[in-house]
C-alpha cells in the first residue's frame, strides 16, 4: 500500500462515475472549498466527466489567492527592504499586489527565497544573523501548525532576526459566509481533508445542523474526490444533511491534538478580509499577544499600508456560484491570468482561470 | 493548503529537542518534522505538508476504502452499463 | 549578443502588446513560457528584422537553416546560466555542448562544429572551471563534434554568476531533408524519445530551499545519432524538437501554434520514471512542464509510426520511445490531454517556470 496509485485507478474511477450517474435524478450544485481538490478536479478533468446536471462550484479554497491585497502590499514593502531575506512558498511569488509583485521585487534586487518548509526560513535566520529573515505565513488550518512552530522555535533559540507575516484563513467561517448569502446556490460541500486532519470534524457539526447542508470530508486523489462528490449527491437525493468522513485513512473526528494545542497557543482568531469577497468575521488567525515580538507587521511597521480591492472584480459572486466567470464584465479584458483582479483568477485552478483556459477549446475532443 | 503527500518513515532522530525523520516518497527522500505525530515511527506511512508530518496513515482504513470503491458499480457491470475511461 | 549600453526607447513603439507589465526583465522572461515568447516577439524580432535572411529569423526554429545555394547550413546558439552549476549526473558544461548539438540536430542536420564563449566572474574557482571544461570536451567527443573557436571574458566579482557559457553550432542538412512546422499535419503521430522530466527534477533536487535526496540524474545527452538513425530509416519525419525549458507542454504548444494544428495526447502514455513522478507529486509540479535535456519530440506520418518507433527504440537514447498522441484538426493551437481517469484537460502554455506549490 503506497496510498497514491491505488487512489487514481481508472477502472475504479469508472465505477464511481457510473454510480454517480445512477444516483443523480435532478440538478445539484456542490462546492469544494479546498484549492487542492480544485486542482485534482481540473487536472483530471473530473468536471468534464460528471453528468451535466451536477455543477461543481470552485470555492475560495486557495489561501494564496484569498490573501487580501493589503497583506500582499505589506509583504512587498517588507520584501523590498534591503536588510531583509524574504521567504515564501512558491505559490505567492507571482501574486500581484496593488502595483508590483515578489517577482518584480526580485528583479529589482530584493532577496526573495522560495522555501519548501517554514523550517527552512528559521534555518536561514540562524545562518544569517546579520539579516532580518521574514517568513510569509499564509495558509488554511493545514499549514498553521508548521507556521506556528517557526515562532516557538525562534523563541526557544532566542532568535532576534526572525519574524512571521501571518495571513491565515479558516474554512468553517467561509462556509458560514457562503451559506449566509441569501442568493447562494451551493447545496453541498466537500470539506478539505487535510484541514480536518489537523482540526478534526467537530467545527462542521453546527454548520450541518444550522444550514441543513451535507458536508463530506474529502481527500485529494481522483478516487477520493469522486467518492466525496458521490456521497454528497446520495445525501442530496435522499434529502439528508449529515457530516460524513470519506477520508478515514487520514482524518478522524478529534483531529491532531498536538497540532491544535500549538496553534491555539501561537495564534488567536481575528476578522480577516478575503480578496474579492470582503471581510468575513472571525475567519482568520493572527499571532497572539504573547508572540507579538515575532509579528513582522509590527516589527516592520507596515500596519499603515492599506489597499482598495478592485471595484471591477466580481469574484464574490463567482465563488457563490451566482455568475459564471464569463458573465463578469472584466473577464478576459481587465482581468486575465496575466493581470488578475481577484482570487479565482490569481490561482491557476481558480474558477475564472480554469474558464479562461477552457474557452480556447472550441469543441470537445475525442482522444 | 492541502498538498499533503504520503510517505514512508525510514529513519527517526532528534535535533534540538525536536523529533525529525527521513521520509521516503517513492524514491524521493526529505527531512520531515515529527513533532505533531509522536506515535509515528519507522515503517509507518504519514501525510507530509510543508515539511511536517500531520497524521499516521491508517492502512486498514485505506484498504476498506478501496474495497468500498470496488464494490460500487458491481450491479451496473452486470447490466453492461460500465463507463470505459480508456 | 546585446550591448548593454544601448537604451531601448519605449516611447516610439507601436507594438500591439507592449511590455508594460514589467519594465524590467524578470526571471520569468527566461522560463521558456509566455513571457519569454513575448520578449522575443515584441522586443527582439522587431529590432532584428530587415536583413537578407529575415524570413529565417521569423520562423523562430531551434536552429536557422541557411541555403548556401547547394549545401544547407544549420546554425544555432544557446546560453547556459543554470544554477546550481553542478547537479546530479552532470554540470553546465554537458548542457552547453549537448544543448546546441541538439538544437542543430532538430533541423535534421549533422552537427559539425561548435564555438564557445565564456563569461567568467572574477573569483570563480579554477578547479570548478576545469571540471566544466572537461565535461564540455568529453561531451563534444561523445557527440562527434569539435569545439573549433571560442572566447573568454572576465567580469568584476558580483557581476556574473561564476560562469555564463554561450555555445553556437553549425551543421549540414542532408539533401531532401525538410523539417519544420509547415510539414506537421493532422494525423501525424507524436513520439517522445524517452522518459521525461528527469533534468528539471535533478536540478531542483539540489536547489537551495527546495532540495531533497534522490537518485534522479539529468538526462543530458547528444541526440544527433538518434536523429540520423531516424532519418536514415526512411520514416517520413515531419518535425522534431527538443523539449527543454517549459517541458513537453511548451514544445507541443509552440508547434501547435506555428503549424496551426491541434494536439491530442494521452497522459497515461507519457513515460515518466517513478521517482521523478514522486518528486513532481511532492513539489506539486506537472511533469509535462519540467525541462528535459536529452529527449526529442518527433512528428511522424501515421503510416511510418511503427518504423519510427522501432528505429528509435533500437538506439541508446531512444529505448523508451513512445507514441503519446496525435496531431488533430480540431482546436488549432491548443493542446488537449486525456487524463489518467479518462477526463479532458487543456495543457496550456505556462506563463513562466513552474514553481513548487503548497496549495
Amino acid at each position: 500500500m503506497k496510498y497514491l496509485d491505488e487512489f487514481s485507478d481508472p477502472e475504479l474511477a469508472g465505477r464511481l462515475l457510473d454510480e454517480i450517474r445512477q444516483t443523480v435524478t435532478q440538478p445539484w450544485a456542490i462546492m469544494e472549498v479546498c484549492g487542492g481538490q480544485t486542482h485534482t478536479i481540473i487536472r483530471n478533468g473530473i468536471d468534464q466527466l460528471l453528468p451535466d446536471t451536477v455543477t461543481l462550484i470552485h470555492g475560495p479554497g486557495c489561501p494564496v489567492c484569498v490573501t487580501p491585497l493589503e497583506t500582499i502590499d505589506r509583504a512587498l514593502a517588507i520584501a523590498a527592504d534591503p536588510d531583509v531575506i524574504f521567504c515564501s512558498f512558491g505559490d505567492m511569488i507571482r501574486v500581484p499586489g496593488s502595483t508590483t509583485d515578489l517577482f518584480r521585487i526580485k528583479s529589482e534586487g530584493g532577496d526573495i527565497r522560495i522555501v519548501y518548509s517554514p523550517l527552512d526560513a528559521v534555518r536561514l535566520a540562524q545562518a544569517h544573523p546579520e539579516k532580518q529573515v521574514v517568513f510569509f505565513g499564509i495558509g488554511f488550518e493545514t499549514t498553521a501548525p508548521a507556521n506556528a512552530m517557526t515562532v516557538t522555535m525562534a523563541k526557544n533559540l532566542g532568535l532576534t532576526n526572525f519574524s512571521l507575516l501571518v495571513s491565515h484563513v479558516l474554512v468553517p467561517p467561509a462556509i458560514r459566509a457562503i451559506m449566509d448569502s441569501p442568493t447562494r446556490r451551493v447545496q453541498g460541500f466537500l470539506a478539505a481533508g487535510h484541514v480536518c486532519t489537523v482540526m478534526g470534524m467537530s467545527e462542521y457539526v453546527p454548520l450541518v445542523e444550522e444550514y441543513h447542508v451535507p458536508i463530506v470530508v474529502t481527500g485529494f486523489e481522483p478516487l477520493d474526490v469522486l467518492e466525496g462528490i458521490r456521497r454528497v449527491l446520495v445525501q442530496l437525493e435522499e434529502g439528508r444533511a449529515d457530516l460524513e468522513n470519506a477520508y478515514p485513512r487520514a482524518v478522524n473526528f478529534e483531529g491532531n491534538a498536538a497540532a491544535q494545542a500549538v496553534v491555539h497557543d501561537v495564534f488567536t482568531t481575528c476578522d480577516r478580509a478575503w480578496r474579492g469577497i470582503g471581510t468575513i468575521p472571525q475567519s482568520g488567525w493572527r499571532l497572539s499577544d504573547e508572540y507579538a515580538d515575532f509579528d513582522a507587521e509590527l516589527r516592520f511597521d507596515v500596519t499603515g499600508i492599506t489597499a482598495e480591492e478592485s471595484k471591477l472584480c466580481r469574484s464574490g459572486e463567482v465563488l457563490q456560484g451566482l455568475i459564471k466567470p464569463i458573465e463578469c464584465g472584466a473577464f478576459g479584458k481587465e482581468c486575465s491570468p496575466r493581470t488578475p483582479l481577484g482570487a479565482p483568477m490569481v490561482s491557476s485552478e481558480g474558477a475564472c482561470a480554469a474558464y479562461y483556459q477552457f474557452r480556447r477549446l472550441a469543441a470537445p475532443v475525442s482522444a | 493548503m492541502c498538498l499533503g503527500v504520503p510517505g514512508r518513515v525510514e529513519e527517526v532522530w532528534e535535533a534540538d529537542g525536536t523529533r525529525m525523520a527521513t521520509v521516503d516518497f517513492g524514491g524521493v527522500r526529505k527531512e520531515v518534522c515529527l513533532a505533531y505525530v509522536p506515535d509515528v515511527t519507522v515503517g509507518d506511512y504519514t501525510i507530509v505538508h510543508v515539511g511536517f508530518a500531520l497524521t499516521k496513515l491508517d492502512e486498514k482504513s485505506a484498504l476498506e476504502t478501496l474495497e468500498l470503491f470496488r464494490s460500487v458499480g458491481l450491479l451496473d457491470e452486470e447490466l453492461n452499463l460500465t463507463y470505459d475511461p480508456r | 549578443m546585446s550591448d548593454n549600453t544601448t537604451q531601448v526607447d519605449l516611447e516610439n513603439w507601436s507594438c500591439p502588446l507592449p511590455l508594460r507589465d514589467y519594465p524590467q526583465i524578470v526571471m520569468g522572461h527566461g522560463g521558456g513560457g509566455r513571457l519569454s515568447a513575448e520578449l522575443i516577439e515584441h522586443l527582439f524580432l522587431p529590432a532584428f528584422s530587415g536583413g537578407a535572411l529575415s524570413d529565417t529569423l521569423m520562423q523562430l526554429g531551434d536552429a536557422a537553416v541557411i541555403d548556401l545555394g547547394g549545401p544547407r547550413l544549420a546554425f544555432s546558439t544557446d546560453s547556459y546560466v543554470v544554477r546550481p552549476r553542478f547537479f546530479p549526473g552532470g554540470n553546465v558544461g554537458d548542457l552547453a555542448v549537448n544543448g546546441t548539438v541538439n538544437d542543430v540536430s532538430m533541423t535534421g542536420a549533422r552537427p559539425i562544429a561548435l564555438s564557445v564563449g565564456v563569461v567568467l566572474e572574477e573569483g570563480m574557482r579554477l578547479d570548478e572551471l576545469g571540471r566544466i571544461a572537461d565535461a564540455m570536451g568529453a561531451a563534444a567527443r561523445k557527440a562527434g563534434v569539435t569545439i573549433v573557436t571560442g572566447d573568454t571574458k572576465v567580469v568584476d566579482a558580483g557581476h556574473g554568476d561564476g560562469v555564463y557559457i554561450n555555445t553556437a553550432g553549425i551543421g549540414l542538412v542532408p539533401e531532401g531533408v525538410d523539417l519544420g512546422p509547415h510539414r506537421v499535419r493532422p494525423g501525424d503521430v507524436i513520439i517522445v524519445s524517452g522518459a521525461i522530466a528527469m533534468h528539471g527534477i535533478a536540478v531542483m533536487s539540489v536547489r537551495e530551499g527546495i532540495g531533497f535526496g534522490s537518485e534522479i540524474v539529468t538526462d543530458s545527452a547528444p541526440l544527433n545519432g538518434l536523429v540520423a538513425a531516424l532519418l536514415e530509416s526512411g520514416a517520413d519525419v515531419h518535425m522534431m524538437r527538443d523539449p527543454t525549458r517549459g517541458g513537453v507542454a511548451a514544445t507541443l504548444n509552440e508547434i501547435a501554434s506555428s503549424s496551426h494544428t491541434g494536439m491530442s495526447i494521452v497522459e497515461r502514455s507519457v513515460p515518466v520514471p517513478d521517482d521523478v513522478r514522486a518528486a513532481c507529486g511532492f513539489l506539486g509540479l506537472d511533469p509535462l512542464y519540467v525541462a528535459n535535456e536529452g529527449k526529442l519530440v518527433a512528428f511522424v506520418a501515421a503510416e511510418d509510426a511503427d518504423l519510427a518507433l522501432q528505429t528509435m527504440q533500437a538506439h541508446e537514447y531512444g529505448t523508451q520511445a513512445t507514441i503519446i498522441g496525435t496531431v488533430v484538426e480540431e482546436h488549432p493551437g491548443v493542446v488537449v490531454a486525456k487524463t489518467g481517469i479518462g477526463g479532458t484537460r487543456v495543457v496550456d502554455l505556462p506563463l513562466a517556470e513552474q514553481l513548487p506549490r503548497i496549495c
